[in-house]
C-alpha cells in the first residue's frame, strides 16, 4: 500500500506524517506538492497538519483551492481511504468531503497537550484496530478546532455512525466532544488530534499507531478480496 | 518623504542632524574623515545604523572579547548568524539567542513574533534546519493590566509566529520582578542541526558574482529600529512604534524551505546572510567585509511593497522575511527556479565587485559609496568608565538574612504560589512543543530534550539567568547563571557544549551598569572556561531602562548539550515508591536574593549566594557518570525556593509521594537557595554503585507510594506535610489566578 502526504505550502505536519508511515508503519509513502494533478498511483491520501497558506482568511479556505484538492475529491470517490489531521481536516470541512465548520477554540487560545480520546466507533476503516469504547491518548495542537454542526447534520453524524473520536474532557468546545468525524461512505476521516504525533513510546504514546494499522488491514482485505 | 526633500550634506552637518538618527558629534566627524567628505543623508543613514550598539557593539565589544571561545567541537565562533558545534558522525548544531526588548515593550504581538522569525532566519541561513526554539521572558509584577497585556501578548506572538512555522517551542523561562516593569525582556533561541557539509557563511566572495535579494517585499516598517534598539526607553517611545515590524510566519515558512533546498541541493550559493537589523545594509556591508569585497547594488531593482521609497528607506529598512545571497555568475536562474517553486520575489539586484566599497545607485544616480570595511568593522569602539555602585557595598557588608518563620507547610505553598515558581503550563500550551515529533522531554522539566531522529542521540537545551543573584553580585551571579544551565542538562541526561548569551543590561554611559556588565562577564567567562562551555555567539542588549531606571543585570544564558544515547534521558519526576532520595550538596542559610527573601520582604538585599566552581564541576561530572551508567531514576537541579520547591516540583505529577527527613537546621535546609545542589533518586539496588560514584550524596529520605509531600526533623517531629491537592491548587493555579484577577 503506498500513501501520498500531501504538502501545501505551509503544511508543517508533513514530515511527521511521513515519518509515523514510513518508520513506525513500515508503508511506503511518497510527499506529493499541491500543485500535483494526479494521484492514481496512491492507494491512501493523508492531509497533514500546519497553516496552509498562512490560515489567512480561514484555515483551510485557501488549500481547498489548490489543483491536488480535484485529485483528492476523485480519490474520495473512488472509495480510497483519506485522512486529513488537524489543518487536513479543516482542508476536507472547506472542501466539503466532511460536513460542519471549525471555529476558534473557546478559550481563544492555541492549545497543545496529550488528550484523551474515546473511541466512539471501531468498526471503520481507521479504527477496526481499537476497541469501541477504547481511551486513548493523541495529542492536540491548534488555536481553530472547535468543531461545529448545526442540530440537522448532528442527527446525520450520529444516525450514520460517522463520529468516530470524542474527547474525555473537551479542550475546545466541539460540538458534542468531537474530536473526529467520517462521511457517510467511512471512507474519509477528519480528526483534529494528531495520530501520527502518538507512534511513539519515547515520545510519550503510541496510540495512534493503530489508526494506520487499520488502514493498511482494511486495504489488504480489500485488494486480496479483489484479486 | 522623496529624494528631493532630503536634506543635504551640508545641512545634516551644519544642523547636525545625524544626531538624530543617533550618532554623535565625534562619529560623524570620524565618518567624515574616512570618506573624506561630508556624508549625504542615505550615506549619514548607513552608518548610523551599522555604528549602532545593536550592530557593531561598540560599547561591548571590550567585555565580550573576555569570553572563552574556542573549544575542541567548535566549528564556527561568535561572528556569523550563529555557532556551530560538532556532535560527531558528520553532524553539528547551530544555535544562538537573540533579544528583541524595546520592539516588544511598545507592540508585544508582533515585537515577540518577530524576535522568533529573526532567530530563525540566523539559523537557518548558517544552512542549519531549525529543529527547536527556546526563549528567556522576564516581566514586572504580574499585576498591573499593562503588565498582564505585555505578558499575554508576548506568549501569544511567540505561539503565532512558532506554531505556524511548524518549529517547536520546546521550553523556556519566565520570571517576574519589578525591575522589568516597563521594559520586558523578551529573548528567543532557536536551534538548528545541520550535516557539516552543508554550513553556510554570509560571504561575498568572487568579484563578479551575482547579489540577490529573495523573500518578502521591502516597505517602509521598522526604519531605524537597531536605533531604536539602543537608547533608552521612555514616553516618548510610543511614537517609535513604526519601528517595530510585522511578521509573516508564513512567508517565512516558504523563505526558509525554499533556502534550505537551496543549501542542500544548489552549488551555485556563495554566501547567505539574513536581513535581520538594519536590513539591506548590514547583510551587504557585512558580507562584502567578511570576503574582503565590495558590493554594488541598483536599489531600482529591489523589491518594493510601497511606491516611491527613498534610497535611505530601502537601505534602513527592516521588513521581515527577506534574505541576500551571493550567487556564482551565471547560475542564477538554478536559484531562480527553486525560489519561484515557492513563489518567492528572487531578484539580482547587484554584483560583487574587487573595490572594497558599498555602491548604491538608485534612479540614475550614485546615492551612496562608503567603504564596507567602514561600516562593517571600523565603528569605534568604547571604554566606557566603570564605577562600583554604593548599593554593592551597602549589600556585601549586611549581616546574612534569615527570614522568621511561623509555618514551613504555609511557606512552601506560598513559594508554589510565585509566578516565578508556579507551573507555566498557562504559558507553554499555547506552543506547539510537539511538532516535528523528536520532543522527548516536554517543557517543565529542568531542560527539554529534542530526539535527533535517525541516530541515537538527542540534544537537550535551556535558557537560565537569576537575574536578582547578578544584582546583588554580579560576579557571583554570572557564574551561577552558567551552572545553573549546565546544571539543567546533566540533570536531562546531557554533556553541557557550549553557551549562547543575551546580555540584557541598563544604559550603558552610566559607570554603575557597566561596571555590572564587565563583572557578570568576569563571572560568565570563568563559569564557562571550568565548565568547558565556550560562548560560540549572542547579543547584546543594552538601554534596557524606563524612565532612568534599569532592569536587573540579566545575562540569559542558553545552553545545549548532548545526550548520546536517548535511554540516558532523565526527568525530574521521581518514578517509583521505595526509591532512595538523596540530595548532592550541602545546604546552608543563604537567603540573599532568595525567592523567599522576595517574597517576605518585598525586595533583595545582602549577599549572592556563594558558589565554588570546582565544587561545581565535580558534581556535575560525577552525576552524570552516574546517569549514564543507568543509576539514576530522577535528578533535578535545587534551584529558586531551595530544596522544599524542588521536593514539591518532583511529586507534583502525582504518580508517587516523598517522605523526607532533614537533619540540619529547618529553615537555611528546606528554603535556602545554596548552590551546586542535585535532587536524584536512585533505586535501592543501585545505592552502593551510585555513592561510590557521587561523593557528596546524602539520603535524605524515599519514595512513597502516597502522593504529597512530608518533611520530618531527625526527632521525627512533622516539619510540614502537604497533600497532592495544596501543592497542585498553589502551583499550578497561581499564573492564571493572577490573569483573571482584577488589578
Amino acid at each position: 500500500m503506498k500513501f501520498a502526504v500531501i504538502v501545501f505550502p505551509g503544511s508543517n505536519c508533513d514530515t511527521d506524517m511521513y515519518h509515523a508511515v514510513k518508520d513506525e508503519l513500515g508503508a511506503d509513502v511518497e510527499y506529493v506538492w499541491h500543485d500535483a494533478t494526479d494521484l492514481n498511483q496512491f492507494d491512501g491520501i493523508l492531509l497533514p497538519g500546519g497553516f496552509s497558506y498562512g490560515d489567512y482568511l480561514r484555515s483551510g479556505a485557501i488549500a481547498q483551492f489548490s489543483n491536488v484538492m480535484t485529485e483528492v475529491v476523485k480519490a474520495a470517490r473512488e472509495g480510497k481511504p483519506v485522512l486529513g489531521v488537524c489543518n487536513g481536516f479543516q482542508i476536507l470541512l472547506e472542501t466539503g468531503l466532511l460536513p460542519g465548520a471549525m471555529r476558534r477554540n473557546e478559550s481563544l487560545k492555541f492549545i497543545c497537550q496529550p488528550e484523551e480520546l474515546v473511541v466512539e466507533n471501531a468498526t471503520t476503516i481507521f479504527t477496526s484496530q481499537y476497541e469501541k469504547g477504547e481511551a486513548i491518548s493523541v495529542p492536540v495542537a491548534h488555536g481553530e478546532g472547535n468543531y461545529y454542526c448545526d442540530d440537522e447534520t448532528l442527527e446525520e453524524l450520529k444516525a450514520n455512525n460517522q463520529i468516530v473520536f470524542t474527547y474525555a474532557n473537551n479542550p475546545n468546545g466541539s460540538v458534542e466532544n468531537i474530536a473526529g468525524i467520517t462521511n457517510k461512505e467511512g471512507n474519509v476521516l477528519g480528526m483534529m488530534p494528531h495520530p501520527e504525533r502518538a507512534v511513539d513510546e519515547l515520545l510519550g504514546s503510541k496510540d495512534g499507531l493503530k489508526l494506520f494499522q487499520s488502514i493498511v488491514k482494511s486495504w489488504r482485505e480489500h485488494y486480496v478480496a479483489a484479486t | 518623504m522623496s529624494l528631493q526633500h532630503e536634506p543635504t550634506s551640508s545641512q545634516i552637518k551644519e544642523q547636525k542632524l545625524y544626531r538624530e538618527m543617533g550618532l554623535s558629534d565625534s562619529e560623524f566627524e570620524l565618518v567624515e574623515k574616512i570618506i573624506g567628505r561630508s556624508p549625504n543623508w542615505t550615506e549619514t543613514g548607513l552608518f548610523s545604523v551599522m555604528w549602532s550598539e545593536h550592530c557593531s557593539y561598540k560599547n561591548s565589544k571590550p567585555v565580550l572579547s573576555k569570553f572563552p571561545t574556542k573549544g575542541e567541537r567548535v566549528l564556527q565562533g561568535p561572528g556569523e548568524g550563529a555557532g556551530i558545534v560538532d556532535i560527531g558522525d558528520g553532524q553539528a548544531v547551530v544555535f544562538k539567542i537573540e533579544s528583541h526588548n524595546h520592539p516588544s515593550a511598545i507592540e508585544p504581538y508582533q515585537g515577540a513574533a518577530t524576535g522568533v522569525g529573526g532567530i530563525i532566519r540566523d539559523v537557518f541561513s548558517m544552512g542549519a534546519r531549525p529543529i527547536a526554539m527556546l526563549n528567556s521572558l522576564r516581566f514586572g509584577e504580574l499585576e498591573s493590566p499593562r503588565v498582564k497585556y505585555l505578558f499575554e501578548q508576548v506568549v501569544a506572538g511567540i505561539a503565532g509566529y512558532g506554531n505556524c512555522i511548524g518549529i517547536p517551542t520546546v521550553g523556556g523561562e519566565v520570571q517576574f520582578d519589578p525591575s522589568y516593569e516597563g521594559n520586558p525582556l523578551v529573548n528567543a533561541m532557536c536551534v538548528g542541526l545541520i550535516d557539516h557539509k552543508d554550513i553556510k557563511k554570509g560571504q561575498a566572495k568572487g568579484a563578479g558574482n551575482s547579489v540577490m535579494y529573495v523573500g518578502a517585499k521591502t516597505g517602509r516598517d521598522g526604519i531605524h529600529g537597531a536605533t531604536f534598539a539602543s537608547e533608552e526607553l521612555s514616553e516618548a517611545s510610543e511614537e517609535k512604534r513604526p519601528a517595530v515590524q510585522v511578521g509573516d510566519p508564513f512567508m517565512e515558512k516558504l523563505l526558509m524551505e525554499a533556502c534550505l533546498e537551496l543549501i542542500q541541493n544548489c552549488d551555485a550559493l556563495v554566501g547567505i546572510q539574513d536581513m535581520g537589523a538594519a536590513g539591506l545594509t548590514s547583510s551587504s556591508a557585512e558580507m562584502a567585509s567578511k570576503a574582503g569585497m565590495g558590493i554594488e547594488m541598483n536599489l531600482d531593482l529591489v523589491p518594493q511593497r510601497e511606491t516611491g521609497m527613498t534610497a535611505y528607506e530601502m537601505m534602513l529598512s527592516e521588513s521581515q522575511e527577506r534574505m541576500l545571497l551571493v550567487v556564482e555568475k551565471g547560475r542564477e536562474h538554478e536559484v531562480e527556479k527553486i525560489f519561484a517553486k515557492w513563489d518567492l520575489d528572487c531578484v539580482t539586484v547587484g554584483t560583487v565587485i574587487e573595490e572594497q566599497v558599498l555602491r548604491l545607485t538608485h534612479q540614475g544616480d550614485i546615492v551612496a559609496e562608503v567603504p564596507v570595511d567602514a561600516l562593517a568593522e571600523d565603528a569605534p569602539v568604547y571604554h566606557k568608565p566603570s564605577k562600583e555602585p554604593a548599593y554593592y557595598g551597602e549589600f556585601q557588608a549586611q549581616e546574612d538574612y534569615i527570614p522568621e518563620i511561623t509555618s514551613f507547610k504555609s511557606t512552601l505553598l506560598s513559594l508554589l504560589e510565585q509566578p516565578t515558581i508556579a507551573s507555566k503550563e498557562w504559558v507553554y500550551n499555547q506552543y506547539d512543543y510537539m511538532v516535528r515529533t523528536n520532543t522527548v522531554v516536554a517543557p517543565g522539566s529542568d531542560a527539554a530534550v529534542v530526539r535527533i531522529r535517525g541516530t541515537k542521540k538527542a540534544l537537550a537545551m535551556t535558557t537560565d539567568c537569576n537575574s536578582r543573584y547578578l544584582y546583588l553580585d554580579p560576579e557571583v551571579g554570572g557564574m551561577i547563571a552558567v551552572a545553573e544551565a549546565a546544571r539543567n542538562l546533566v540533570c536531562s541526561g546531557a554533556q553541557p557544549l557550549a553557551v549562547t548569551d543575551c546580555l540584557n543590561y541598563g544604559n550603558p554611559e552610566k559607570p554603575e551598569i557597566f561596571w555590572q556588565l564587565e563583572k557578570s562577564a568576569d563571572g560568565m567567562s570563568a563559569a564557562c572556561s571550568k565548565l568547558a562551555t565556550p560562548v560560540i555567539g549572542g547579543n547584546v542588549s543594552l538601554y534596557n531602562e524606563t524612565n532612568g531606571v534599569a532592569v536587573y543585570p540579566t545575562p540569559v544564558i542558553g545552553m545545549v548539550g548532548l545526550i548520546e544515547d536517548t535511554k540516558h534521558i532523565v526527568t525530574q519526576d521521581f518514578k517509583q515508591a521505595g526509591d532512595i532520595i538523596y540530595l548532592i550538596g550541602e545546604s546552608k542559610a543563604e537567603f540573599g536574593g532568595s525567592e523567599l527573601q522576595k517574597m517576605k520582604e518585598g525586595r533583595i538585599f545582602g549577599k549572592a549566594p556563594h558558589i565554588d566552581l570546582e565544587v561545581e564541576e565535580t558534581r556535575q561530572r560525577e552525576l552524570l557518570a552516574a546517569i549514564q551508567k543507568g543509576l539514576i531514576a530522577s535528578a533535578h537541579d535545587v534551584a529558586e525556593g531551595g530544596l522544599s520547591v524542588a521536593l514539591a516540583e518532583s511529586v507534583m505529577d502525582g504518580k508517587v509521594g516523598a517522605s523526607v527527613t532533614l537533619t540540619d537546621e529547618p529553615i537555611g535546609s528546606l528554603f535556602g537557595e545554596s548552590q551546586s545542589r542535585f535532587l536524584v533518586t536512585v533505586k535501592p539496588e543501585n545505592q552502593d554503585e551510585f555513592q561510590q560514584l557521587v561523593k557528596d550524596a546524602k539520603i535524605i529520605g524515599f519514595v512513597r507510594s502516597e502522593s504529597g509531600l512530608a518533611i520530618d526533623n531527625e526527632q521525627g517531629e512533622e516539619l510540614l506535610s502537604c497533600t497532592l491537592q495544596e501543592m497542585q491548587d498553589a502551583w499550578k493555579g497561581a499564573i492564571p489566578c493572577l490573569l483573571t484577577s482584577k488589578a
